[in-house]
C-alpha cells in the first residue's frame, strides 16, 4: 500500500480523533471558567472581569460547601470501608469456589447493577421511614451500600479467580494462626485488587444522586445535592466553583489507577454507575 | 469447615445487605403499589394506582420520552464507542494523553457533564454566543433550543458524552485482546476493510459491545437528576415523574410512584434477561 493512498483517510482519522477528544473535554470547561467570572453575560464569549469571589464564598464558613463536603467524604468513605468487609468475603467465594447455585447468587449480585435506584429508593424510603433511618447520614451509607456492595464483590471476585490459594495452606501446615495467614499471605496478594475496587467504589458512592436526595430527604446536603441546587438557582459562578471541587477525587484516581484501567478489568464496570 | 459452610459463610453478609435492602426494597415497592401494606392498616391489595396511571396520558408520554432518551442514547453512544476504539486501538503519537483524556471524564459524574451541556448548549450558552459572534443570529431566542426541549437533545447529547467512553473502554479492551490477526487473514484472503470489520471483528466484539449497552440503557432510562436539570417540565422523564409524585403533598400518589417504580424495575428485569442469556461469560469480574 502507498502513503499516498493512506492520505486522505489517514488525515479523517486525525480530524475525527480532535472532533472527538474535544468534545470530551468540553463540558467541564465553562464550569471552570464561570468559577472566575465576575458577570459573564451574552453575548461575550469570555468574561470580562475576572475574580475569586465565588471561591472565596466557596470557602467561607456561611456557605455550608465545607460541611457539606465534610459529609460526603465521610459517606464515601463510610460506604467504601463496608463495601470491602462484606465484598471481599463474597468476591472470595464467587472466585474461588464452583458450587450449587452460583450462578444465581451472581445474579442476585448483578441486579442492582443494572436496576436503577429510583426502582428501589421508594420502598426502602417506606422501610427506613418506620426504623427511623430516613433524614439520618447513617440511612444514606446503607443505601449506598446498594451500588458499592456489587461493584466491590464483582471486581474481588475477579482478583480471587486468578489467586493460588496453595500459599494459605503452606504457610498453615508451618504453623501460622489463620489470623496470621490471613494478614500475612492472603492480604498482600489481593491488596491491589481492594485499593483499586476501594477508590472506584468511593467515587460510585460520591456520585449518587437520587438515593442521598430520598433517604437523606433534605437534611443530608452532600455535594451533587448543593451542586444541582446551586445550578437551578442560577448562581453559575458558585455552581462552578463547587463543580472544580466535586470532580477533584475522580481525576485524582485517575491519575494513581490509570494503569489498571483496561475495559478487562472489573473496575470500569463501576463507571456505569457514576 | 467444610466447603459448603465456609462458602455460606463467606457470601452471608453480602447476601444479607442486597437481599434486605435491594429486593427488600423492590418488594415493598410492589407492595405499596398495589395499596398493600398490613403494617399500616392496608390490608386489602387493588389496583387502583394501576389503573390510575394507565388511564393518564401524561404516563404514556412519560415512557415514551424515556425510551427515546435511553434508546437513542444507547444506539448513539454504542455506534461512537466502536468507532473512537477503531482509532485508538493504532498507534500514534501522544496516544498515552489522548487515552487519558478518553479515560477522564469516565470519572466525571453525569451531574458536572449536565450543567456543562446547560452552560454550552442553553440559548445564552457559549455556542449561542459563538453564533452571535458569527453573526448567525442576532440575540439569544433565535438559538434553537437543545435544553429544556421536548425531544431532549440536551440530555442524549449529556449522555452520549459520558457513555463514549465508558462502552469505548470496553471495546477497545475487546479489541486489543482479540488483536489483528483474524483481520489480516480476511483481508488477504481478499475481504475489503468494511467486509473484515463487519463480518470479522463485530461478531468477535458484539457480546462486549452489547453487556456495555445494557447497562447504559438500564441506566439512561432510570437516572433522576439528568432530566432532572436539562429536561422539559412535561413531559417529565418517569424517574423525576415518579419522584414528583412520591413527594406529593397528596400521600395518595405514593402508590402512583411506586408502580411506576416497579414498571422500570419490570424493564430492567428484562434486560437482566438478555444480559444472561447472551453476555453470561463476562459477568465474573468482567462488567
Amino acid at each position: 500500500m502507498s502513503t499516498r493512498k493512506n492520505t486522505p483517510l489517514q488525515s479523517l482519522r486525525v480530524l475525527s480523533g480532535i472532533v472527538l477528544i474535544t468534545w470530551l473535554v468540553l463540558p467541564p470547561i465553562p464550569l471552570a471558567i464561570w468559577s472566575f467570572a465576575k458577570g459573564w453575560y451574552f453575548p461575550d464569549i469570555l468574561p470580562k472581569r475576572w475574580t475569586l469571589n465565588a471561591w472565596e464564598y466557596t470557602f467561607s464558613n456561611t456557605a455550608g460547601v465545607i460541611d457539606s463536603l465534610w459529609i460526603t467524604i465521610w459517606i464515601s468513605l463510610a460506604a467504601t470501608f463496608l463495601s470491602i468487609l462484606i465484598g471481599v468475603p463474597a468476591g472470595r467465594a464467587l472466585g474461588m469456589y464452583k458450587f450449587k447455585g452460583k450462578e444465581f447468587i451472581e445474579l442476585l449480585i448483578l441486579a442492582p447493577v443494572i436496576v436503577p435506584g429510583i426502582a428501589v429508593v421508594l420502598g426502602i424510603h417506606s422501610v427506613f421511614l418506620f426504623m427511623g433511618l430516613t433524614n439520618t447520614v447513617t440511612g444514606v451509607i446503607l443505601v449506598h451500600l446498594i451500588p458499592t456492595l456489587p461493584y466491590m464483590t464483582l471486581v474481588m471476585s475477579g482478583i480471587f479467580a486468578n489467586y493460588d490459594a496453595a500459599f494459605e495452606d503452606q504457610a498453615r501446615s508451618l504453623g501460622a494462626s489463620p489470623f496470621k495467614t490471613f494478614w500475612y499471605v492472603t492480604l498482600p496478594a489481593i491488596m491491589p485488587g481492594i485499593i483499586v475496587g476501594g477508590l472506584f467504589a468511593f467515587l460510585v458512592s460520591w456520585s449518587q444522586y437520587i438515593l442521598t436526595l430520598l433517604i437523606g430527604g433534605g437534611r443530608v446536603i452532600t455535594l451533587p445535592l448543593l451542586l444541582f441546587n446551586f445550578a437551578t438557582s442560577g448562581r453559575n459562578d458558585i455552581t462552578g466553583a463547587i463543580g472544580m471541587i466535586y470532580i477533584l477525587p475522580g481525576i485524582v484516581i485517575l491519575l494513581l489507577t490509570a494503569k489498571h484501567l483496561s475495559g478487562r478489568s472489573g473496575a470500569v464496570g463501576g463507571f456505569g454507575q457514576i | 469447615m467444610s466447603d459448603r459452610k465456609k462458602i455460606a459463610l463467606l457470601l452471608l453478609p453480602a447476601m444479607l445487605v442486597i437481599v434486605v435492602l435491594f429486593f427488600g426494597g423492590l418488594t415493598i415497592g410492589l407492595m405499596r403499589s398495589f395499596n398493600y401494606m398490613p403494617i399500616i392498616g392496608l390490608t386489602e391489595p387493588n389496583f387502583q394506582a394501576y389503573i390510575s396511571i394507565f388511564s393518564d396520558i401524561e404516563f404514556y408520554h412519560s415512557f415514551l420520552l424515556t425510551f427515546h432518551i435511553a434508546f437513542t442514547s444507547t444506539v448513539i453512544s454504542s455506534i461512537l464507542a466502536i468507532g473512537a476504539a477503531l482509532l485508538l486501538r493504532r498507534s500514534f503519537a501522544g496516544k498515552f494523553i489522548v487515552n487519558f483524556l478518553f479515560q477522564l471524564n469516565l470519572t466525571i459524574p453525569h451531574l458536572v457533564g449536565a450543567i456543562g451541556m446547560l452552560y454550552l448548549f442553553s440559548q445564552s450558552g457559549s455556542f449561542a454566543r459563538l453564533a452571535a459572534e458569527w453573526q448567525l443570529i442576532a440575540r439569544p431566542s433565535d438559538f434553537p433550543a437543545l435544553v429544556f426541549d421536548p425531544y431532549a437533545i440536551g440530555i442524549i447529547m449529556q449522555y452520549v458524552w459520558k457513555e463514549v467512553p465508558f462502552i469505548g473502554v470496553i471495546v477497545l479492551a475487546n479489541m486489543q485482546a482479540i488483536g489483528e490477526d483474524y483481520e489480516s487473514v480476511a483481508r488477504s484472503l481478499g475481504a475489503s476493510k468494511w467486509q473484515s470489520f463487519r463480518h470479522v471483528l463485530m461478531p468477535m466484539i458484539f457480546p462486549g459491545v452489547l453487556s456495555a449497552s445494557i447497562i447504559v440503557f438500564a441506566f439512561t432510562f432510570g437516572a433522576y437528576e439528568i432530566p432532572a436539570l436539562l429536561g422539559a417540565n412535561y413531559p417529565a422523564a418517569l424517574p423525576v415523574l415518579a419522584y414528583q409524585k412520591y413527594t406529593n403533598v397528596d400521600l395518595a400518589a405514593r402508590p402512583e410512584a411506586m408502580a411506576m417504580a416497579v414498571i422500570i424495575a419490570i424493564l430492567c428485569a428484562i434486560l437482566i434477561w438478555i444480559y444472561v442469556r447472551y453476555c453470561r461469560k463476562r459477568i465474573r469480574g468482567h462488567v
